[in-house]
């Protein structure tokens, strides 16, 4: 980028021109310093603002691409915590709007030190990244001073029948999901956010994601899964703000005030056998999901939105959508009308010793109440839903997520009150 | 896991195996197939040509109607289906892929799946010089084959409700240095005919589940719960060994279960498309849990549960071989190239009357395992396909 480059089109640019704005240096200060970016256009430049009631990540238009990391605390005090949270919420600020991690960048500041900002986003627009923050529950044990902090909807999520959890995929004191239309963009904040948390909190475990598998807004069109069907097709989406405000947000009600304007995330790796189902008929893969695979509308008829009828049945008075289907099992109605919203992504990590790609669906998802939402919907597809054949749940996180940043209170600030 | 391949199919009569939809075979001849549509609206069964080259004919069935419809290709005589594709919902789009030889024919649809149809027209096939094999006696081979793989379940369940009730017996008696040898030979007997055996849904996670398979709160019970009862020394040090009642429970409901599964299986009658699917269903029942090691956590007998896998699907594609060598050859060449590899990769593994544990093999081994298993699941997969169409 050079130095004429529109305003706020360039990290370096912005950076140029907000810099002055930037008071004060080194960990250990308030967001009170950081800067209040401009929200932005659109494409390879779009931005999103780290402040707002809620947290940017979750409603946004679903990025491309993910960096999802768990991390552990470290043997830290409660006051140390909560300037990892400030700090992490001063970078978030900074990197959401496309400049440096830290207020020099990747390129200046001291001669003899190591720059503040790692710089393999230095030419590259911030391409829509969010940063959303969360809150395991075990950050919520003796250690910090939080048990009276933790919320009731945040359980320790049972195990379902077939889980094969890894126990190096599971769990984590915080979470933090950067989610970014250019991969690099999602790398930089959660390589940049790690070395903000050196000594104080360690990466656990993370996962690289490609290719949304659902869709947040109506704009945009269904995208597919590694099993080749399109994927969210019944997801919520931003507009339909009557269901979110229900389904996604806590409200006051909820029994713990920090958390109002919140939501739980949970997250869980699936792995798919993609080998054997790619060997499976279409007869079988169209029956196993319950929608066709080219256009995905139901096997009851219609287009790609139109509702499936359970109800109906051809052959032998069978119904065409299969009681073990994965669209009957996952639906409301099958749910006592429970919903998640949706904002997973494709993974490949290689393959594994046997050859075999090492693939499937890092599924993420938004609720209100995890005990009303995600546990009985995936209780009843872990009995039976078809899919089980060719998915194995191998990773799995449940964490708080609280409400939006602003100017005077960072993220997780409820929780210190 | 449970295999439902077997229940899925069993709404098909032995008609429909003639021809499914969306498995497009090799032409014989190399050509390309002809595109057809056709139109299934409440009062037409509009098709794109009323005539086509003989070889491959794909008709896209396009329900513009407001029922379930079905669409057929009726033999000269107006009777005879020849090829179908049913449970086509409102709206939606299906694939009938069909070898028509020269001849005539009709086309009819059927909106709401009952009556003659509608918009039956005729249909003809012109002789492309595309060569087909003579089936004249395969309905008869079908018959046969089907016969015989019912007759075969039987006989591995019988042999099942024997070895279990001797399995039962050494382990209720505390014998188990006896109930260890008959573990995984008895178990042989349920994995040859496991995707029958597991499609009855409430049997199944009562004799066969893993315990990750449970839900929370739920009872283990079957096979794998005495499995682990037996192997003690694999279930770790906060195990405690089952109480002698709890011994009986667990013998005496696999024992009954065997028998109730016993009963079940006496009426069951197969069709071609099942087999050709079941063959398909043991492999993959072999490239996710044996392969892998999961299936017998506490024994590591996996190998034996492998090649009863390997019996049961090699019975099921020695059934239905002829009929596979008068419409694909080569494709039949290739299984018998590719089933004899992986057996002779179980050969090498055999340890008296028994296997290798899983837990002795190198991981160059397993890695042999599972790439043989991919290049034999590859073409087999491509069975049920060239059968029926």
């Amino acid at each position: 980028m050079t130095e004429n480059a529109p305003p706020g089109l360039s990290r370096r640019g912005l950076f140029g021109l907000t810099g002055a704005a930037v008071v004060g240096a080194g960990v250990g200060f308030g967001v009170d310093r950081v800067l209040t970016p401009h929200e932005g256009s659109s494409g390879a430049a779009a931005v999103y603002p780290f402040f707002g009631e809620h947290q940017a990540g979750i409603l946004t238009p679903a990025q491309d691409r993910l960096h999802f990391a768990a991390f552990d605390v470290s043997d830290i005090s409660r006051a140390e915590l909560k300037e990892l949270l400030e700090d992490w919420s001063y970078a978030a600020n900074r990197m959401t709007a496309g400049l440096g991690a830290g207020e020099f960048g990747p390129a200046d500041g001291p001669y003899d030190s190591p720059p503040d900002d790692t710089g393999e986003a230095l030419d590259l627009p911030p391409a829509g990244l969010t940063i959303t923050f969360g809150f395991g529950p075990s950050l919520f044990d003796d250690r910090f001073g939080l048990a009276n902090k933790r919320p009731s909807a945040l359980i320790d999520l049972p195990h379902f029948p077939g889980d094969a959890l890894i126990d190096s995929l599971v769990g984590g004191d915080l979470c933090v999901q950067a989610c970014s239309d250019d991969p690099q963009i999602a790398v930089h904040a959660i390589r940049n956010l790690s070395r903000i948390a050196f000594g104080r909190a360690k990466l656990r475990w993370s996962q690289l994601g490609f290719g949304r598998t659902s869709s947040t807004t109506r704009a945009q069109v269904t995208p597919r899964n590694l099993f080749g069907f399109k994927d969210g097709t019944a997801n919520m989406r931003a507009e339909d703000v009557s269901t979110v405000d229900k389904e996604v947000w806590v409200s006051p009600k909820d029994g713990s005030d920090w958390m109002t304007g919140g939501s739980y995330l949970v997250a869980r790796k699936i792995r798919m056998t993609i080998e054997t189902w790619d060997r499976t008929s279409l007869r079988e893969q169209e029956r196993v999901i319950g929608r066709t695979k080219g256009a995905g509308a139901p096997l009851s008829g219609g287009t790609e939105f139109t509702e499936p009828d359970f109800t109906l049945t051809g052959r032998g008075d069978a119904p065409l959508i299969d009681e073990a289907s994965h669209v009957r099992l996952a639906h409301p109605s099958m749910n006592a009308g429970a919903q998640l919203l949706r904002r997973g992504y494709n993974f490949v990590d290689g393959n594994d010793d046997l050859g075999r790609l090492n693939a499937g669906l890092f599924f993420i998802c938004f609720q209100r109440d995890p005990r009303e939402q995600f546990v009985p919907v995936q209780l009843s597809l872990a009995r039976n839903d078809a899919m089980n054949e060719y998915v194995r749940h191998v990773g799995s996180g449940i964490f708080a997520v609280p409400p939006g940043a602003r100017a005077d209170r960072p993220i997780g600030a409820g929780l210190f009150a | 896991m449970t295999q439902r391949r077997i229940v899925a199919g069993l709404s098909l009569g032995v008609i429909a195996m003639l021809a499914l939809a969306g498995c497009v075979a090799n032409n014989p001849a190399g050509t390309d197939a002809t595109a057809l549509t056709v139109d299934s609206s409440a009062t037409e069964c509009a098709v794109s040509a009323g005539e086509a080259p003989s070889g491959n004919v794909v008709f896209t069935v396009s329900n513009s109607g407001d029922q379930v419809t079905e669409f057929y290709l009726l033999a000269d005589d107006g009777l005879r289906i020849v090829g179908e594709v049913e449970n086509i919902g409102p709206g939606i789009e299906r694939n009938l892929v069909v070898q028509a030889r020269p001849g005539d024919y009709f086309t009819v649809c059927k909106p709401g799946m009952i009556g003659a149809g509608v918009g039956k027209t005729p249909f003809t096939v012109t002789d492309s010089g595309v060569e087909f094999t003579a089936d004249e006696n395969l309905a008869a081979q079908i018959d046969t084959a089907n016969a015989n793989y019912k007759s075969y379940v039987k006989d591995q369940i019988e042999n099942l409700v024997t070895g279990t009730e001797a399995f039962a017996e050494a382990y209720k008696a505390g014998d188990d240095d006896k109930a260890r040898e008959l573990y995984a030979p008895t178990r042989v007997f349920w994995e040859r005919v496991e995707t029958v055996a597991e499609s009855f849904g409430d049997l199944d996670p009562r004799m066969d589940l893993r315990e990750a398979d449970l839900e929370e709160g739920q009872e283990w019970t079957g096979w794998h719960a005495i499995e682990k009862d037996l192997w003690p020394a694999e279930a770790g040090a906060d195990f405690t060994a089952y109480t002698q009642e709890k011994r009986d429970a667990l013998a005496d409901q696999l024992v009954e279960d065997t028998d109730t599964l016993y009963a079940n299986v006496q009426d069951l009658e197969f069709t071609l498309d099942q087999q050709a699917n079941g063959a398909i269903g043991l492999l993959d029942e072999v490239a996710t849990g044996k392969v892998t090691g999961e299936e017998e956590f506490w024994s590591h007998t996996d190998l034996w549960d492998f090649q009863a896998n390997i019996d049961g699907a090699k019975v099921l594609y020695a059934g239905i071989r002829d009929i596979l060598v008068a419409k694909d050859a080569d494709l039949a060449d290739q299984l018998d190239t590719e089933f004899a590899a992986l057996q002779d990769l179980l050969d090498a593994q055999r340890d008296g009357e028994g296997f290798t544990l899983y837990t002795d093999l190198t991981d160059d081994e397993i890695r042999a395992f599972s790439d043989q298993v991919n290049a034999l699941g590859e073409p087999l997969s491509k069975l049920t396909g060239v059968l029926v169409l």
